[in-house]
């Protein structure tokens, strides 16, 4: 499978404290990719480094061409960030967030259709402020809203955290559900190891701004370190 | 939920007894129009006025949710455009056709200002922001006044000067067209920033821009475009102020204090308080001007009777009417 983003010898650094030290990642098309670590590993940071959001050197190249500009250049490629926090506009409506989701497309109609599919629930809630959803509704609309920009690549920064077992669960059937449909490729940054090594074919380690391990996620799995660390087994 | 969502306390900003309090307001004024044509008379006037406070302070606040810093230049652009609108007159175009010409063009002076002056201070500290648009105060009035003089100068009343009668009350043409004009570049700016996607855009940029960025707006040119409009209200009210003061470079310096007075009143982040913020003030001040003992309503004491409120609300209320307390994430 050819590579659609591809990371090589990546720096980036928030001012004088470097975060990555020569980060190398590739993403295939329609793959999902996880990045695990402890905090503080840089896992934010990589996914801050290729959408424009950080300071980086190295080179950052994206179905077939350099990867370059802020996060709306980025946005412009087709990738599309859910940010740590998850990016909602909690004083605009639902509705209105998923139109901003749309911003860089033009057929809407049929970008709303689509995505229906995969929240139908959102038509309910469309004039709801989405400040007052539940923090996995919010979850959920983050990834609604991604999927209205119609990306190639998604960037998810921990889309467990901070909700229940079930929710996590839901949210992460729906993101296989979208990889597989719609062959929306991944990279999926996650503290909950276990899930993760589920989800994704490849799987990256950092350690302190470095990747320490990479593999297949059904190798790393069985792996003697990350079972200890990660797996707590 | 753990508790590690963060819940931002989201409200509309208007809270019940301040809603009720309009409303009472807005039925004693109403009994007040009905049962005295001296009051209604008054009312008027000072809606009228109040529209133009408003829309200056609408200026304000859009500059302010977008920059977080007040444009003390605003009246001062709003005045520079209006002598624009005034040389296009001299050159034989005639008042509407001028008056749209001059819209366009404090739009595009609206979007230079902000390239080249704030954008590059923009991110450095407040301080240094309020320092460039005191800087552009001082720089416009110098300006205009080289090319224009500082003597007053005259345009064609827009309105005219009839003056309707409703039973025994008077209206002037002015009163009602100027109030008509301002409330609908209002009503206009309402419909683009509700339901258009530049609008949308340009609400998420204000909000929050790293995640609007991420969403592939560019935050840089929605917030060029909200200076573009912040001076196109300033044009409409300098052209709406014209002919009550007639033009002269000091002539928004007054109207500009007012709607710093309207803006906090309304919250300072609510667009919809700075407008209902200068309509009241506007009522306020005639009608206090009308019936206040006469060496207190004189008009001299117009000017310190809008900063005593002004005081009052900051003192007791510094959200205003429609603002929300703010809460900073740490």
């Amino acid at each position: 499978m050819s590579a659609l983003l591809e990371l090589e010898n990546v720096d980036a650094r928030y001012g004088p404290v470097q975060a990555l030290h020569g980060v190398s990642l590739r993403v295939a098309e329609g793959e999902i990719a996880a990045v695990l670590g402890a905090n503080g590993a840089g896992k934010t940071t990589t996914l801050r480094a290729i959408s424009g959001t950080v300071r980086r050197s190295g080179t950052v190249t994206f179905a077939g061409r350099p990867l370059r500009g802020g996060p709306d250049a980025v946005a412009r490629r087709g990738i599309a960030h859910v940010p740590e926090g998850r990016g909602t506009f909690a004083e605009l409506t639902v509705w209105e967030n998923l139109r901003l989701g749309a911003h860089t497309r033009r057929a809407e109609k049929d970008d709303f259709a689509r995505m229906q599919q995969y929240f139908p629930w959102l038509e309910t809630r469309r004039s709801q402020q989405a400040g007052t959803l539940s923090g996995g509704e919010q979850q959920m609309l983050a990834l609604a809203r991604a999927f209205m920009q119609r990306p190639r690549l998604l960037l998810l920064d921990e889309p467990s955290l901070g909700l229940a077992p079930l929710l996590v669960t839901e949210i992460f059937r729906i993101i296989r559900e979208l990889n597989e449909r719609e062959g929306l490729a991944v990279l999926v940054v996650e503290q909950n190891a276990h899930i993760a090594l589920q989800l994704a074919q490849t799987a990256y380690v950092l350690e302190v701004g470095r990747v320490a391990l990479s593999g297949p996620s059904a190798e790393l799995r069985e792996h003697e370190s990350i079972r200890r660390s990660y797996l707590g087994y | 939920m753990l508790g590690l969502t963060r819940k931002t306390k989201v409200s509309t900003g208007a809270s019940l007894p301040v809603l009720a309090g309009l409303a009472a307001a807005a039925v004693f004024l109403l009994i007040g129009c009905l049962s005295s044509d001296t009051f209604a008379q008054q009312t008027v006037a000072g809606l009228s006025q109040g529209a133009i406070y408003g829309s200056l302070a609408l200026a304000l606040v859009l500059i302010y949710r977008a920059t977080e810093v007040i444009n003390f230049a605003q009246g001062e652009m709003a005045m520079a455009t209006t002598y624009i609108a005034y040389q296009l007159t001299l050159w034989h175009v005639t008042y509407w056709l001028a008056f749209f010409l001059t819209i366009v063009i404090a739009f595009v002076l609206g979007v230079v200002v902000y390239g080249v002056l704030i954008r590059p201070v923009q991110h450095r500290s407040v301080i240094a922001l309020v320092i460039v648009t005191v800087g552009m105060f001082i720089l416009i009035d110098g300006l205009v006044t080289w090319k224009w003089g500082a003597d007053l100068k005259f345009m064609a009343a827009p309105f005219g000067n009839q003056v309707y009668h409703a039973g025994g009350v008077a209206f002037s043409r002015q009163d009602l067209g100027v109030l008509l004009i301002s409330i609908l570049s209002v009503i206009l700016l309402w419909v683009l920033f509700q339901f258009t996607k530049l609008g949308l855009a340009m609400r998420a940029a204000a909000l929050r821009p790293a995640a609007a960025a991420l969403v592939g707006v560019r935050v840089d040119w929605m917030l060029a475009v909200g200076w573009g409009l912040a001076a196109v209200l300033g044009a409409v009210a300098g052209l709406m102020t014209e002919p009550y003061v007639f033009l002269q470079p000091s002539m928004m310096q007054a109207i500009l204090l007012y709607s710093f007075a309207a803006a906090v009143l309304g919250g300072l982040e609510s667009p919809a308080g700075a407008v209902i913020g200068g309509l009241a003030l506007g009522v306020f001040l005639n009608l206090f001007g009308q019936y206040a003992p006469r060496d207190i309503g004189s008009s001299e004491l117009r000017l310190p009777v809008a900063f005593a409120l002004l005081l009052v609300i900051l003192l007791f209320k510094p959200t205003g009417l429609f603002g929300r307390k703010q809460v900073r994430r740490v």
